[in-house]
């Protein structure tokens, strides 16, 4: 494979576009709802009607607007058609005629899409994430051919710095930064990961770029591994995708034979190949110490940081890990320069974010926006509010590590600082909306709950510590808890936060704090009358 | 037993302070107004949860005294086997070999609580004097500091547990 | 090896490059409380005990798994860790049945020491009681899952000291469970040797050697220093 290669097949793949463009979600959410039965349906009315020479029945990742699955588009008209049934397919197909369909019309021009800014899903819903062609037409593997033989690894180390990209993982981990340190250690062996082991309950970010949009991860990887100095990859997945898995064995499959991956790429000395692993079900192990003993076979626990994988990872030797998002700017980065990735979000919180939009909320689906989007922006213009008139009470970023944002500071603009400082993170790019009808004290006993499930066990606090908090959370629900009880759950919290051996513990607490600290009144009107010592005190027990 | 392993001690505790009330007093209602009242055993049955109310509010320092009512101890090693029937079924019907029944005297035998707990978990609680049992030594300096009108704290290997 | 110099609790010292805080304040005579840590075999740090502060690092450390740099400031004994250390002691105490009375390890149990030595006169947080079986199947040791904390000492003993590798842990959470083989009974397991190195690594009364009744039971943890000592260093402990 050489770059005339790479030009040649763009080439044939757009000539070989047909005159209409029917597009059909074919990610996981649409799928839920039938869509592989629609694109069987259109690809027969099609042929029913004789019209394969003038249209193309493509199915293609997510089309973001997942409440309203399956999403059908008719392109050069544009024409989005939602919960479209098999029996719409004929319709569907006809309008290419000028026909009439009762398929229900969506409008693209409404906000969910025009507040949208795609550099990491660019290709999703676009691309058919089953064929690697799809993706060279769509520019790919252009970037991976640019750095391997026009860049120096030093190079795409410095542009990914320069871009200002930083780990979508959710800790916002500087990307070039990281890079760099893998790069400059002196190792034989090193490893690029890429973690898919996506966990937070109501995220489906990174699920729907592998669903959607395989190759970008993989090219992202290849620049990664050419730039850090790497060999071989792994991409970490949890076996509850299976979808996505199936979709990046495909993708890995092509790139191989189309030479994409492998050794001696673009006939350069690059070698690089990728291997996936499949989580067990284990939360912790998106924890990257645990995520690397889990690829290892070992049970997976975390350990002590440091030293960091940068400098002993996998096997003892230097890794690189990143968030599949993380991964998927990248190639998009080089193509257009860090300039112009630079030149989008907010001072420290470069480019955009992908959000899971799910709860009470009308537009359920996937978001792209630029950082600093403000909330107010994304739950209420591009999610169109909570249904049924209700109104959103909070919003829930950061899944079980993260916080809840209350109403009253919607106008937050969404970056890592903002967030934080509102007891929240970004984290991976969940984002649950609630309405008046929750009950944040619930709220935080669910997110309690999945981290009592989730801790491996492996330190006091976190194995101990959730469940008396889970425990604490119960009775104060059950209205058998008094003041006392809430100053244990508080005292928890700030010891299970300083003193858990990871960030699954470490972050524990942080749906109680935030919930406490926004929504406190709805702990206090739970709690029952105390028993009172002798001099009024209401804990005589000495603490 | 302990207790009185205070040997003479007990004879200037006798003279410091007045026994209002003890499980072998005739007096039958717990009195007001009392300063120091040492509980001994956990809380596993109604009439103790009835009691402990009583005793915290007619008493200025409550001591968990051992270790069963400070951690519910050898007496809540039937929590483990959850509902209380279980326990009962085992010891009254299984395991017996004449007349196998429940006891069953409302106003005599009170009804087991869910969970047998420390006193603390039920009233709070100023002093907590753990052992199984406690040392003489242990009970006498614990006393001395009540009976000086200090804040009574144990400390050290004074606290150990079994 | 190259030597650096830090203070621990206003103390100067050195230590060589390369040991742990922990190492390097047992060194100057600092005793940080442990009970994950063992000699002879590596550091987890999973019991979080020994954490402490160090100028300038927002996050507490464990000591056991710190290296020395030179200039640090480590503070092992504040009231903030002094308060979590407490916490982490109730916490384990309310995790499983503790019933020290009834113990065999009672007087010679390292979790009942680090109890009273951290002033926890009682347990503020609710027993949770759970219901752990006895393994009783080894013709010569027992296993009482009501007394582990899981520090997975005897997992590495016998990983690391014996190299059977009988012991390992199952479940995750709270359900975490100290296993034999492939989760069986201990007496049906091949690949126990029956050398004990577990129950000598335990800190409670969890492993036990059978026939020991309440209070009997003591550990002999100076066998397993020695077999390693002798072993790494060639040295044989008198």
């Amino acid at each position: 494979m050489i770059i005339d290669d790479l030009i040649e097949i763009a080439t044939k793949e757009r000539a070989s576009r047909k005159k209409f463009t029917i597009r059909c979600c074919m990610a996981a959410g649409c799928m839920s709802s039938n869509s592989e039965a629609v694109k069987k349906g259109l690809e027969t009315a099609v042929k029913e009607a004789g019209l394969d020479e003038l249209v193309e029945v493509r199915g293609v990742g997510c089309m973001r607007l997942c409440c309203q699955g399956p999403l059908v588009q008719v392109d050069p008209a544009g024409a989005l058609y939602e919960r479209v049934a098999p029996e719409d397919a004929a319709s569907v197909v006809g309008t290419v005629k000028g026909g009439q369909t009762q398929a229900q019309r969506g409008d693209p021009n409404s906000p969910f899409f025009t507040g949208q800014f795609s550099i990491v899903l660019a290709n999703s819903g676009c691309v058919d994430p089953e064929r690697i062609d799809s993706y060279i037409a769509a520019d790919g593997y252009k970037a991976l051919h640019e750095v391997l033989r026009e860049m120096t690894p030093k190079e795409v180390v410095d542009e990914i710095i320069k871009s200002g990209l930083r780990g979508r993982g959710g800790a916002g981990f500087p990307t070039g930064l990281k890079w760099g340190t893998v790069a400059k250690t002196e190792n034989s062996h090193k490893y690029v990961i890429c973690n898919a082991d996506e966990g937070d309950p109501g995220a489906f970010m990174d699920r729907s770029v592998l669903e959607s949009d395989p190759h970008s991860v993989l090219e992202g990887m290849a620049i990664a591994a050419y730039a850090v100095g790497a060999a071989q990859g792994f991409i970490y997945v949890r076996a509850e995708y299976p979808l996505a898995i199936s979709r990046l064995q495909t993708a890995i499959k092509q790139a191989k034979e189309r030479g994409l991956l492998g050794s001696g790429i673009f006939e350069s000395p690059f070698t690089f190949n990728i291997d996936l692993r499949i989580g067990a079900g284990a939360f912790v192990c998106g924890e990257e110490t645990a995520l690397m003993m889990s690829v290892e076979g070992k049970r997976g626990t975390p350990r002590p940081r440091p030293p960091f994988p940068a400098e002993s990872g996998l096997w003892g030797c230097p890794t690189l890990i990143n968030n599949v998002e993380t991964f998927a700017n990248v190639p998009s980065i080089v193509r257009k320069g860090a300039d112009w990735f630079a030149s989008i979000g907010t001072e420290k919180s470069k480019g955009t974010k992908v959000f899971a939009l799910a709860g009470n909320i009308t537009n359920t689906g996937l978001i792209e926006v630029p950082m600093g989007t403000s909330l107010r922006q994304i739950v209420e213009n591009m999610g169109g509010g909570a249904p049924d008139g209700g109104s959103i009470k909070a919003v829930q970023t950061g899944g079980p590590s993260g916080g809840c944002i209350p109403a009253a500071s919607l106008d937050t603009p969404v970056d890592y600082e903002s967030l934080a400082k509102l007891g929240s993170i970004m984290g991976s790019g969940g984002m649950i909306v609630m309405d008046d009808t929750t009950r944040m004290v619930d709220v935080a006993r669910f997110f309690m709950e999945f981290c009592m499930d989730e801790s491996c066990g492996k330190c006091v606090p976190c194995r101990a510590g959730t469940v008396q908090m889970y425990h604490l959370l119960s009775k104060i629900l059950a209205r058998k808890a008094t003041a006392v009880d809430l100053r244990k759950l508080e005292e928890l919290c700030d010891m299970v936060r300083n003193t858990s051996l990871c960030g699954l513990g470490q972050t524990a607490p942080n749906p109680v704090l935030s919930t406490l600290r926004f929504f406190r009144n709805e702990y206090l009107e739970l709690l029952g009358p105390e028993v009172h010592g002798p001099n009024g005190e209401a804990n005589a027990t000495p603490s | 037993m302990s207790f009185l392993d205070l040997d003479e001690w007990l004879i200037d505790l006798a003279a410091a302070a007045e026994i209002v009330y003890s499980p072998v007093m005739d007096i039958k209602e717990y009195p007001e107004n009392v300063d120091v009242v040492l509980v001994e055993g956990a809380i596993a049955n109604e009439d103790h949860v009835e009691m402990m109310r009583r005793v915290r509010k007619n008493t200025k320092i409550v001591v968990a005294f051992g270790d069963c009512a400070v951690t519910g101890n050898v007496t809540a090693m039937r929590n483990p086997l959850g509902d209380p029937e279980n326990v009962l079924q085992r010891a009254y019907k299984d395991a017996a070999d004449v007349a196998p029944q429940f006891p069953l005297e409302p106003g005599i035998v009170p009804k087991l609580t869910p969970r047998v707990t420390p006193v603390h978990e039920l009233v709070p609680v100023e002093v907590f004097l753990p052992g199984c049992p406690p040392p003489a030594a242990r009970i006498k300096l614990l006393l001395e500091q009540v009976l000086a009108g200090k804040s009574a704290q144990l400390t050290g290997a004074n606290i150990k547990f079994g | 090896m190259a030597a650096k110099t830090l203070t621990i609790d206003g103390k100067q010292i050195s230590a060589f490059e390369g040991a742990t805080l922990l190492q390097a304040a047992e060194e100057a005579g600092i005793k940080i409380p442990t009970l994950c840590h063992m000699e002879g075999v590596y550091d987890v740090s999973a019991c979080r005990l020994c954490l402490v502060e160090v100028a300038g690092v927002s996050k507490l450390l464990p000591a056991c798994t710190t290296r020395v740099s030179e200039g640090m400031e480590v503070t092992t004994d504040s009231e903030r860790l002094r308060k979590y250390r407490r916490m982490i002691l109730e916490l384990l105490f309310a995790e499983r049945n503790h019933v020290c009375a009834v113990c065999v390890s009672n007087g010679h149990c390292e979790l009942q020491t680090l109890a009273w030595t951290h002033g926890m006169d009682h347990v503020r947080f609710d027993y949770r009681s759970p219901r752990w079986e006895v393994d009783n199947t080894h013709p010569r040791y027992g296993m009482d899952h009501n007394r582990c904390i899981l520090c997975t000492r005897c997992v590495r003993a016998c990983w690391h000291i014996e190299g059977a590798g009988t012991k390992n842990v199952s479940g995750r959470g709270v359900n975490s469970r100290i296993i034999s083989d492939l989760n069986q009974p201990w007496g049906s397991s091949d690949t126990c040797t029956s050398c004990g190195k577990c129950v000598d690594a335990c800190p409670t009364g969890a492993l036990f050697s059978r026939g020991s009744s309440v209070g009997e039971m003591e550990h002999d943890r100076q066998k397993l220093e020695f077999i390693v000592t002798a072993r790494e260093k060639k040295q044989w402990i008198a």
